[in-house]
């Protein structure tokens, strides 16, 4: 019989969904969280199993990590998502030692053993600094979608933006407007203060020869460049970045499934 | 926990404001005290009552910004505020306050509430392991004794001194011995209830009867612990939670710890672990019960070197499985020493380690509860 693993994360921006079949992903799903993560939850774990026409009581295990864990009533077991974000990033680039997260809300840097096993791990503080929300108010500001910015910023030699906080950054970046800086400029300005809060959170953890780099702002090209500059280091960013915590709870679910057979 | 000795030590702090205020109507002096820095073995010898006054809770904090800056730390400001919204009843009753100059918004702080009691500021040298500190303190030591003579009329002989020094180390080894139980594998006790009962216990007025009932608490809990009962699950993580003061009200990151499957064993803090070194008797009391408190490992001390010692030996005593060091918003100190207490705890144990930096303030309980329960993933996959 095949073993069937779900993992789901509900994030504060995204919910994703992966789907688990003898170990290996079969489906994948993502939408946005929206204000209802319960029913986000809902949704992906339906999507999953209608793409691979799949029914709800075939499905053996069902893991949850993510803010939302919580909420999610049919979830068999809860995960924090930095165990998570740590398995699942093994499992996506084998034997990595250090992971760098950064999600909707917040970033972290997770140390592992080789083995998938969280070792320690550090976060960003409470608030939305150098995030993915930071991104989104950002993009907001200056009027362009999240990969606009990202490919203006490519282009352009970056602005200096000073504030940690997501609030005053944001009146920062009115002002220099103001001044007259262009789009771009600020744009690649953004994108490099995220890249530069990273280093001091990786500094902390065990050094290491390499990072991997998950988490929704993984998908954006300009961020994966300006971190790798910041980092000094390579960069190793696995095919559905934004899906590394899903995948590790559908695998710790898998995990749970063969050690019980 | 079913233990009539506990029962009545969760309920004194209650219980001893009507005592307080019935000893006060008597005649009885009372000095209040914030910190363990307090020498309450001069008060005793003055035959007057030591109690500790009220700061680890948020409601008054919001009072206390019309006067404080906000980015100060919870504890500096929970107690000002309590203060002057004249909400502590142990405030209200002290004849004056015995301060000291721990750290910089604790002493500016103090002339603030000069306004509103008389405060005795003590001199806090801030190194450990120099002669000259220790007579600097000394002195001051002094400056207090003649203060609480002159206040209320009384002679603080090197016989009383002597008497109260007794008093106070027995308190301490009876604190010790409840804390001990927690040595045992699963402890008797989780991390709340041992905090409610170092809590209280220091709002108690009548110090011999709290000892006493200490000790029975102590007792019981060993009978549980030789029969393997703990309130927590068997296989808990054990945690040392190390930093800043922490108390009923200011209990956040205990109750998340708890909560998330941990099980606190150990309180390396000031009203618990920090306090259980005995005055050293000699032929100069005053000396020696300056040398005592100048020993404490607080982190206004530079360097601070005991602590890392100190936190070290405890969590192989208490065979800790991970280590939190909890450091309240602004507290600068323990903030920056948490750094170098990290590197020392990598390299003299291989034991987790995790800072926790928050105030009192329920706003980031869903972020502390991924941090720890991420943490007790970490140490139950070990």
């Amino acid at each position: 019989m095949n073993q069937i693993s779900i993992g789901i994360d509900i994030g504060s921006t995204a919910t994703k969904a992966i789907l688990l079949i003898n170990g290996t992903v079969a489906e994948h799903e993502i939408i946005p969280s929206g204000w209802d993560p319960k029913q986000a939850g809902k949704e992906v774990f339906d999507s999953v199993l209608k793409k691979g026409q799949l029914e709800a009581e075939q499905v053996q295990i069902v893991v949850a990590t993510g803010y939302g864990r919580i909420t999610l009533p049919f979830a068999d077991q809860r995960v924090t998502e930095v165990t998570c974000h740590g398995r699942g990033a093994h499992h996506m680039a084998q034997g990595t030692q250090l992971v760098v997260d950064i999600g909707g809300q917040d970033s972290k840097v997770i140390a592992l053993d080789g083995c998938g096993r969280v070792t320690d791990f550090i976060m960003n503080d409470k608030c939305a600094a150098g995030t993915g929300r930071f991104l989104q108010v950002m993009a907001g500001v200056l009027d362009l979608s999240l990969d606009e910015l990202g490919k203006l910023a490519l282009e352009s030699s970056p602005a200096t933006i000073s504030s940690m906080c997501t609030v005053f950054a944001e009146s920062e970046v009115i002002g220099l407007l103001a001044q007259g800086a262009s789009k771009g400029a600020i744009a690649a300005g953004v994108i490099d203060s995220i890249a530069k809060r990273i280093p001091t959170l990786v500094s902390r953890m065990p050094t290491t020869q390499s990072i991997t780099f998950t988490g929704g702002l993984a998908n954006n090209p300009a961020i994966c460049h300006r971190l790798e500059q910041s980092l000094k280091l390579p960069l190793c960013v696995p095919e559905l970045p934004q899906h590394a915590g899903a995948i590790g709870a559908a695998l710790i679910g898998n995990d749970k499934l063969t050690k019980n057979k | 926990m079913q233990s009539t000795a506990y029962h009545q030590l969760e309920t004194l702090r209650e219980n001893n404001v009507l005592a307080l205020k019935e000893a006060k109507e008597a005649g009885q002096h009372v000095v209040g005290m914030y910190c363990l820095y307090s020498p309450a073995e001069l008060i005793v010898a003055a035959e007057a009552s030591p109690v500790m006054l009220c700061g680890t809770s948020q409601k008054p904090i919001p009072t206390a910004e019309q006067h404080l800056p906000r980015n100060l730390c919870p504890l500096i400001k929970s107690s000002y505020g309590f203060a002057s919204t004249d909400t502590c009843p142990f405030f209200y009753f002290s004849d004056f306050i015995v301060a000291e100059t721990t750290c910089d918004g604790k002493k500016k702080m103090y002339e603030l509430m000069e306004e509103l009691k008389p405060v005795h500021l003590l001199q806090l040298p801030q190194i450990q392991d120099k002669e000259s500190a220790l007579n600097y303190w000394l002195s001051e030591l002094e400056h207090l004794k003649e203060k609480l003579e002159q206040t209320f009329e009384v002679t603080i002989t090197d016989e009383k001194l002597h008497d109260a020094i007794e008093l106070l180390n027995d308190e301490r080894r009876s604190l010790k011995e409840l804390q001990d139980t927690c040595r045992h594998k699963p402890a008797p006790i989780s991390g709340m209830e041992m905090l409610t009962v170092l809590h209280n216990r220091g709002f108690a007025l009548d110090k011999r009867a709290t000892i006493q009932l200490v000790d029975q608490l102590t007792t019981e809990l060993n009978e549980r612990a030789e029969q393997g009962i703990s309130p927590l699950a068997a296989n808990a993580p054990r945690i040392l939670l190390t930093g800043v003061p922490v108390g009923i009200g200011s209990d956040k990151v205990v109750r998340i710890i708890e909560e998330s499957g941990g099980h606190v064993v150990c309180f390396e803090s000031c009203g618990a672990y920090k306090k259980v070194e005995p005055v050293r008797q000699s032929d100069n009391p005053l000396r020696d019960i300056a040398e005592c408190y100048l020993n404490i490992p607080c982190s206004c001390m530079s360097p601070n070197t005991h602590r890392y010692e100190l936190v070290t030996k405890l969590a192989d005593e208490f065979s800790v499985d991970g280590i939190i060091d909890l450091t309240w918003l602004a507290c600068h100190t323990y903030n920056i020493e948490s750094f170098s207490l990290r590197k020392h705890i990598q390299s003299a144990a291989n034991i987790p380690f995790l800072q926790i930096e928050t105030d009192y303030s329920e706003s980031d309980s869903e972020q502390l509860k991924l941090r720890l329960e991420a943490f007790m993933e970490l140490l139950a996959n070990r």
